[in-house]
């Protein structure tokens, strides 16, 4: 059992602003900037154990969603263990609210203003050649990005001789989900199914 | 792929909301895929072309880019009352779904089986990003920097962020320059091509 912390509203200010301040720094998804929260959260602050700030990167990536929503359990967490886990009962269950709310405000806004803002601009002047440009210069780019990042994701497990299971299963996604119409969410069970059995 | 019927739009921000709802309750690992097959193929609001450039933007801003492309389409349609439907679609009920999670099992996620089943999972999604990636070449038909430019930029890109392990920041300033300054020379020559002709 965690000690209870004790949280003043500074702390919660401080809280906000500072997923506030990484908001904009988030090109490529808020996951890229999981390691300065990690400093903040568990290394400065001890609001979170090392294990909380884990799982809540695992847990938002097994559950359906963006993943954007780990930043939401780390707010919940952080607000649990204010209220004495669980078995705090309300108080618990508010204060965790509270830290999602805070947290979520926080990575979102700024963000999401800064995009609204810009893109209806840049709507209102679809035809001007300089936003036209943008968007067709970008097109090839951004299908690169997700193919790295589909790559990036494969090679992390690296160790061929242990790992070529989880390649052969990411290479028979690709094929099927190109090709095919097959229901995605059959491949995301049978992912889990082999992986829960250890097959891969 | 021709473009023959005429595309949907959503009809309604409950329309909005209820979609994209059901695309995030369905997006495990990731939303993307489940955003392109249906927004594009079943649904219809937009082209795969369409769909290209607007991940292209969704993407380059900072925020989740699934988040931001909600925001995008709902304000496209609905203006602010809509992008905040998209955004709350995209966000509500998967927030719900992942906090019950939590609760019911936090401690569960250490377990062996729950990481294997992470892993494999994990394994399935990079296929699935790398299947968009794949059926979106195809929008590039259509790219006025025609096919062999773009091919070389995407690899240029890919071997810079995927292979060398740049930051991506870089390789966005890098190939991103390249390639708008190349498109801007060529929808302006295009431009005055289609005012010379009568």
């Amino acid at each position: 059992m965690n000690p209870v912390l004790q949280l003043s509203a500074q702390d919660w200010l401080s809280l906000f602003n500072h997923f506030a301040s990484l908001s904009l720094l988030a090109v490529g998804g808020a996951i890229t900037t999981a390691p300065d929260m990690h400093r903040y959260l568990v290394d400065e602050t001890y609001w979170l154990s090392d294990a909380q700030f884990t799982s809540s990167i695992a847990l938002a990536q097994a559950a359906p969603g963006p993943n954007i929503l780990f930043v939401a359990l780390m707010g919940w967490n952080v607000g649990l263990n204010a209220g004495a886990g669980l078995g705090g009962g309300w108080t618990s269950v508010a204060l965790a609210s509270l830290g999602v709310a805070v947290t979520m405000l926080g990575i979102m806004l700024p963000s999401s203003i800064l995009t609204y803002t810009a893109t209806r601009w840049a709507h209102k002047h679809r035809e001007k050649i300089g936003i036209r440009a943008f968007k067709s210069g970008m097109a090839p780019i951004v299908i690169a990005l997700l193919l790295a990042t589909a790559w990036l994701l494969t090679v992390s497990h690296n160790l061929p001789a242990r790992d070529w299971p989880l390649y052969v299963l990411t290479a028979l996604t690709t094929l099927v989900v190109w090709r095919t119409k097959l229901h995605m969410l059959w491949l995301i069970g049978l992912g889990a199914l082999l992986g829960a059995l250890g097959w891969v | 792929m021709p473009e023959t019927a005429p595309l949907n739009q959503p009809r309604s921000k409950t329309d909005l909301f209820v979609s994209f709802t059901l695309l995030a309750l369905q997006g495990f690992g990731g939303v993307l895929a489940v955003v392109q097959r249906e927004l594009v193929e079943k649904k219809r609001w937009m082209t795969r072309e369409q769909f290209v450039e607007d991940w292209a933007v969704a993407q380059i801003m900072p925020g989740p880019n699934v988040v931001n492309l909600s925001l995008m389409i709902g304000g496209r349609y609905f203006g602010l009352p809509g992008a905040l439907a998209g955004l709350a679609g995209m966000l509500a009920a998967p927030l719900v779904v992942v906090l019950l999670l939590a609760v019911a099992f936090g401690g569960v996620s250490d377990a062996f089986w729950a990481q294997g089943a992470l892993r494999g999972m994990g394994a399935v999604s990079a296929g699935l990003i790398a299947a968009v990636g794949l059926k979106l070449i195809g929008a590039l038909r259509s790219n006025p920097m025609g096919m062999p430019v773009c091919i070389a930029l995407a690899t240029a890109s890919f071997v810079g962020v995927g292979l060398l392990r740049w930051p991506l920041a870089y390789v966005l300033l890098g190939t991103g320059l390249v390639a708008c300054g190349w498109a801007y020379l060529q929808l302006a020559r295009q431009a005055t091509r289609d005012g010379e002709a009568p």
